[in-house]
């Protein structure tokens, strides 16, 4: 014969149990949030950092050039849209040659690279005023060598972020 | 730091064996040191030979300094060939120089406050010249050093007609440091400029240099070596950069070049007003590195119009520009940092030679007729002496940027300088003890 069923008892079972679960589904979707934010932030800092170092990736030249080779237009087709996208930002472009030749050349031609890559930007919508050009000739070296790997590091322009950087909207696609 | 003139010993021996046997004539000649200045006695300099001279040994304090700085001097001159013998108290002995090989005596004696120099023609037995040259107070002292290189420079030209350039200094950099040296090497010193200093030139007056500077606030500067004070001549402005000044032929103006986003062209502004610059050339490439030509007329400088650089020469209003190393070496087209002669026949510069170094040049403004004057290590950025014959430029041969000195006569070298980096080296005019001439005593930019 089976026992008479204390009813009480076992809804406050069910009661408990189901408090629980409900505690156990409410951290975890704490956890889940907490996880989400945690991503999303971590994504949110690679897309700033990803935005900027497309602004400030570096393009390099011909030795005694300032014709922008194919590498060097992919660099900056790919800055056009962030320069759009962020329109408070401004940039400064500085031209660096290798260390063959004259030096007092070498400060022209690093103006000239600096604004061959200037041109190039305003040619795509980037308002001029936004970009600064400099010329650091062959002072600034970023590799010390005296072969040619070291004269290809050398022949760039840079770019640096100098207004409007603290943080960067992605352009739509 | 420069390297002794060493004799064999068999001719030092000879030296001291006929000393020893042949009678010294002190007295004889005694009388012949106080000839009046100014009474030659004929003394004929050939420049394709290099006359023997010998330097007697001048006695009292410090004249073991006077002694090895005119011998240096006359050395560095390139046109002696020293001859240093030990004379017993520098007793006069023309048969003992003759055989020696000597043509020219310098008898030098310290006095107070002065240098009493005498000046022998060893063939006529006699003295040629004479005179006294005032020395500062501080012997040693670089001002002191300065005046007795200009004695040896006042002998140079009793015996050639020419005078010497050893009373003269070399500015450049040690990175971004502006030094000047004097000729022989000694008394290197920095100067204080702005940041980022580069391309120091003198003035014909030897009183100031002008610089540039680079980075992103580029400027032409002006320092007055008597006061060390720098000054703007042109001043930073966005997305430009100022480089190469050169002083006018007539100290009046600075022609430099302005980098902007459209090209290089060169302007001219006035040293003393504030006038506002005027450009030059007008062409879309780089236009860098100008030089006047002794007479002011014309300005020589590096372009880039014709797709790579090359020198030309235009009129000293910019006007008439012409192409003038319109020569071909190979695949390699790079002429660069042209610096014209001061008796207006040469222009240097640098060009790069097929395996990708540079090497120093000149090129005759009459036939355009050229001739390479270096081939080790790589070689650039050559500024003319005084003289016209003296060139120095920056060289890898040792290892390191140094400056170097050539003779472009002879073709004999010598290292100028010890510096962690040398590089942009530019002569000065002739200078008074001191090493600032007055104004006006020169009459030659250079750069």
């Amino acid at each position: 014969v089976p026992q008479a069923i204390d009813s009480t008892a076992i809804k406050d079972s069910i009661a408990r149990a189901e408090r629980e679960r409900a505690d156990a589904l409410r951290r975890q979707r704490e956890r889940d949030d907490s996880i989400a934010a945690a991503n999303r932030a971590r994504d949110a800092a690679a897309e700033q950092a990803r935005l900027r170092d497309a602004l400030t990736a570096v393009i390099h030249f011909d030795f005694d050039q300032s014709d922008l080779r194919d590498d060097a237009r992919s660099t900056l087709d790919s800055k056009v849209p962030i320069l759009m996208a962020n329109p408070e930002v401004a940039i400064r472009i500085a031209g660096h040659t290798d260390e063959r030749g004259s030096t007092e050349y070498n400060l022209a031609l690093g103006q000239r690279r600096a604004a061959a890559a200037k041109r190039y930007l305003t040619d795509r919508g980037v308002q001029a005023g936004r970009i600064e050009t400099a010329s650091m000739g062959e002072q600034q070296p970023v590799a010390d060598g005296h072969d040619e790997s070291a004269w290809a590091s050398n022949r760039r322009d840079e770019f640096e972020i100098t207004g409007g950087g603290g943080r960067l909207t992605s352009p739509r696609m | 730091m420069p390297s002794e003139v060493r004799l064999p010993t068999h001719v030092l021996l000879v030296a001291a064996l006929v000393a020893t046997l042949t009678p010294i004539a002190r007295n004889a000649h005694a009388q012949d040191t106080t000839r009046p200045r100014g009474v030659v006695i004929g003394l004929t300099y050939d420049p394709s030979s290099k006359p023997g001279i010998i330097v007697l040994p001048v006695s009292g304090a410090f004249g073991d300094s006077v002694r090895s700085i005119l011998q240096r001097d006359l050395d560095y001159s390139d046109r002696f060939g020293i001859i240093p013998i030990e004379v017993p108290g520098g007793a006069i002995n023309y048969a003992l120089f003759s055989r020696l090989g000597a043509r020219v005596v310098v008898q030098a004696t310290l006095a107070q406050g002065s240098l009493h120099v005498a000046l022998h023609n060893v063939e006529k037995q006699g003295v040629s010249n004479v005179d006294d040259f005032p020395l500062p107070e501080r012997a040693n002292s670089h001002e002191w050093r300065m005046a007795v290189h200009g004695v040896a420079d006042e002998i140079e030209r009793w015996i050639t007609g020419q005078k010497g350039i050893a009373q003269t200094r070399i500015a450049y950099m040690d990175g971004s440091r502006l030094r000047i040296v004097d000729s022989d090497g000694e008394g290197d010193e920095p100067v204080p400029v702005a940041a980022n200093a580069l391309s120091p030139a003198w003035n014909p007056a030897g009183t100031m240099l002008a610089y540039s500077t680079w980075g992103t606030t580029s400027r032409i500067m002006v320092v007055d070596l008597r006061t060390r004070r720098s000054r703007a001549m042109a001043n930073a402005t966005p997305s430009n950069t100022n480089l190469s000044p050169v002083f006018s032929a007539d100290g009046s103006s600075i022609v430099y070049s302005h980098a902007g986003e459209s090209g290089t062209d060169l302007y001219l502004v006035p040293v003393a007003d504030d006038a506002p610059a005027r450009r030059l050339s007008v062409s879309q490439a780089d236009n860098v590195g100008p030089t006047f030509s002794p007479d002011g007329r014309k300005i020589a400088f590096t372009s880039g119009r014709s797709g790579h650089p090359e020198i030309y020469i235009m009129d000293a209003d910019g006007t008439n520009p012409d192409l003038l190393t319109s020569f071909d070496f190979g695949d390699k087209n790079y002429r660069s940092d042209p610096d014209w002669s001061p008796d207006g026949r040469l222009l240097a510069f640098q060009s790069q030679s097929p395996d990708g170094r540079f090497q120093i040049m000149t090129i005759s403004l009459r036939d355009r007729g050229t001739k390479v004057h270096t081939s080790e290590g790589s070689n650039e950025q050559p500024s003319w002496a005084p003289d016209g014959r003296h060139l120095v430029f920056t060289s890898t041969r040792s290892g390191t940027r140094q400056l170097w000195v050539l003779d472009t006569d002879s073709g004999r070298m010598r290292q100028l300088t010890r510096a962690s980096s040398a590089s942009l080296a530019a002569w000065s005019p002739r200078m008074h003890a001191g090493g600032v001439a007055p104004s006006g005593a020169a009459t030659r930019s250079k750069r």
